[in-house]
């Protein structure tokens, strides 16, 4: 009985850890989709990031200190953001079309950069744990809760967040009418380009920090293509989020369950008539359970920007 | 009255022209920042890119190793095409060749021989192009009936088809002989010859794949422009609205478009399992699949404009290799290229639109301002 209390208990701890990289990809999209834009360029920004954060850290690398591992992931990641919104809003690019080019480019360019400058093998160790004085002690609860790393605190914070600035403040409000009814928001003098560049960089910057946890907090390593979709899965959960933070974070730690499967099935040798379960099965889990999500997501309308995908041209609208 | 017609025809060539301009501009500054990219990694970028032309021209078999390496792309950038035109962005041309492929394979290492010898080939790639259709229509259903985004769907379909590809690899489909030698390498026993594509040319595996793809653009063009089927589908992508109002199916169409598009890049599996590689191994055609979305774009998703763009492709792919050995870049490098043509052709259409948008300003003004217009157009 304690070994399955114990199995769960270590279960529930990593499926936090491992929500983090969707976490931050999926809040920094809801911001960008908010404002009336599809950044489906997060695959790449994810994996910019993930190489320059294990980069700066590793020995090999530069040897910083991780958090400014995850600055320079998040600098990067906000200068892509910056390249998408000249893109996306002032060229007023095809943004299906124009994020797959991003996702692309940085595909490419983290590969080629990991094989120059890291020889192909990169590691490093990243974040510690913190143990939160008092709160770490409760049984159970505190194992789980309360002795992760900095950024599974920082991602969950980033929920409450990411609400209160877009429910509560000025800026919130413009990126809510800029996404909802550019032509009017432009009328009442909120500079709609703007805002869209300013959620645009935001966005880049959370997908840079997302591949940094994956490589930094998570794994330790770097390798080609580490994300395997990731981004495009985040991007995934705003819809299936419903464009609100809260049910994006319950979506990234179900996400984050159907991640693990393959791993847990691995440590603890589930089998299904005595046969092992073929581990590629396993991984396919997330994508499948993704497109049933958005099958299902389609319900949840209520918050989506009228001006999703749409680009503004001011007299055009 | 003559004068003014004149104009609209002068007008007409330029409008037509000037895509392909702006196209070839984006090309060269993807180039260009590609040349940057190289610079920042210690490479010398003219001796790259020359070292890429080499490697593409050289010699003959080069230049038929391109042709053999632009096949699948090409019938990739077509499927793209016809998506496109319905609508519908197909991100999942990856997942439907390997699927395409994979099936192929099975069928003709199960079937090879309890079929006349003459039909091994011709039906094996119909089974191709019908599984690589079944990968396509999943997404297209979904967003014709239940409002699914296609890109993210198509996107995941890659992943599960790519871990399908590997468990059938490394499990029911492997290669007898890797489990007899113990290695265990995860790829399909080779297919019987009498499945293969007829070769025109060994060093370069170049085979009649070349011509059923270049058959199928013209094919696709046929179908897009001259029947009602292709009609329909231009139809649904211009205006849903419109077009449901006219009394067309949109949501039928919709599946059509994806559904089609997938059965060519299932083709390309196939074409490309029979003709160059005959056997399914891990990392079979890996990236064909985005490429080619990359040439359909490249050929302003136009069926015969990608002829010419999977050609272009095709060099960038095959000179890559040249390339990799003689400066030691590594061949992410045409990833890279490839993401900014995608970003600055996508980005050239805002100046393609606002130079038609000025131009359709002008047409409007004053009659009196005719001879304008055509000292204008013929600077």
């Amino acid at each position: 009985m304690n070994d399955i209390l114990a199995i769960f208990i270590e279960a529930a701890a990593l499926t936090l850890l491992y929500s983090t990289p969707y976490l931050y990809a999926a809040i920094g999209e809801l911001f960008v989709q908010r404002s009336g834009v599809l950044n489906l360029g997060v695959e790449g920004m994810m994996l910019m990031g993930a190489f320059t954060a294990i980069y700066a850290i590793s020995p090999d690398g530069l040897g910083f200190h991780p958090l400014v591992g995850v600055l320079f992931a998040a600098a990067v990641g906000a200068l892509m953001g910056l390249a998408a919104a000249v893109v996306n809003v002032t060229f007023q690019a095809e943004q299906g079309i124009s994020g797959i080019g991003f996702s692309l480019f940085g595909l490419g360019l983290s590969s080629l950069l990991f094989k120059v400058l890291a020889g192909g093998v990169i590691v490093a160790r990243g974040f510690d744990p913190i143990f939160i004085p008092v709160l770490s002690d409760i049984p159970i609860v505190g194992r789980i809760l309360f002795q992760q790393n900095v950024m599974v605190y920082a991602a969950f914070a980033l929920v409450p967040i990411s609400v209160w600035v877009l429910n509560r403040t000025r800026w919130g409000l413009q990126i809510r009418a800029v996404g909802q009814n550019p032509a009017a928001a432009d009328t009442m003098g909120v500079n709609v380009v703007r805002v869209r560049y300013m959620t645009l960089i935001l966005g880049g910057a959370l997908a840079g920090i997302a591949g940094a946890a994956l490589s930094t907090a998570l794994t330790g390593i770097f390798q080609e293509n580490m994300t395997e979709g990731k981004g495009f899965i985040a991007v995934a959960l705003v819809y299936f989020g419903g464009w609100s933070p809260w049910r994006v974070m319950g979506g990234a730690l179900l996400f984050s369950v159907a991640n693990n499967l393959q791993i847990w099935a691995q440590i603890y040798d589930l089998r299904i008539a005595g046969t092992p379960i073929p581990p590629n099965l396993l991984i396919m889990v997330p994508y499948i359970l993704t497109i049933a999500v958005l099958i299902f997501a389609r319900q949840r309308r209520r918050l989506e920007p009228a001006a999703l995908t749409k680009p503004f041209q001011r007299g055009e609208n | 009255m003559a004068v003014s017609s004149k104009n609209r025809m002068g007008g007409d060539w330029w409008a037509a022209v000037m895509p392909l301009l702006a196209t070839a501009v984006a090309f060269a500054l993807a180039l260009l920042v590609g040349a940057f990219v190289l610079l920042a990694l210690g490479a010398d970028p003219i001796q790259a890119y020359a070292a890429l032309l080499d490697g593409a021209f050289g010699t003959s078999t080069n230049l038929l190793r391109v042709f053999t390496r632009s096949t699948p792309l090409l019938l990739v950038a077509i499927g793209v095409c016809i998506a496109f035109r319905g609508g519908v962005i197909n991100i999942g041309a990856e997942g439907q060749l390997f699927v395409g492929a994979v099936t192929a394979t099975a069928f003709s290492l199960a079937f090879a021989n309890s079929l006349p010898p003459f039909t091994v080939g011709f039906l094996t790639l119909l089974v191709g192009t019908l599984a690589g259709a079944a990968w396509g229509a999943v997404p297209g259903f979904l967003k014709a009936r239940f409002d699914v985004n296609e890109i993210l769907s198509t996107v995941m379909m890659n992943e599960i088809a790519i871990q399908l590809l590997l468990f059938l690899l490394s499990g029911p489909m492997i290669d007898p002989a890797q489990v007899a030698q113990g290695t265990r390498v995860p790829q399909s026993a080779r297919l019987p010859e009498v499945a293969w594509l007829l070769e025109l040319d060994s060093r370069s595996a170049l085979h009649i794949g070349v011509l059923i793809a270049i058959a199928m653009a013209v094919v696709a063009w046929i179908v897009l422009w001259h029947t009602t089927i292709g009609y329909r589908i231009r139809a649904v992508g211009q205006n849903k609205d419109a077009a449901r109002y006219a009394g067309i199916s949109v949501r039928r169409y919709i599946t059509l478009a994806m559904t089609l598009s997938g059965a060519l890049a299932g083709l390309a599996g196939a074409v490309h399992v029979q003709g160059a590689e005959h056997r399914m191994v891990e990392g079979f055609a890996v990236g064909y699949g985005f490429s080619g979305i990359v040439v359909a774009l490249f050929g302003r998703l136009h069926p015969l404009g990608a002829i010419p763009a999977a050609f272009l492709f095709g060099v960038l792919l095959v000179g890559a290799d040249k390339m990799q050995r003689t400066v030691q870049v590594p061949t992410a490098t045409v990833i890279v290229l490839q993401g900014l043509v995608v970003i600055f052709v996508v980005s050239s259409d805002y100046f393609v639109r606002r130079w038609l948008a000025r131009r359709a300003a002008r047409a409007i003004q004053a009659p009196a301002a005719a001879p304008v217009v055509k000292q204008e157009a013929g600077v």
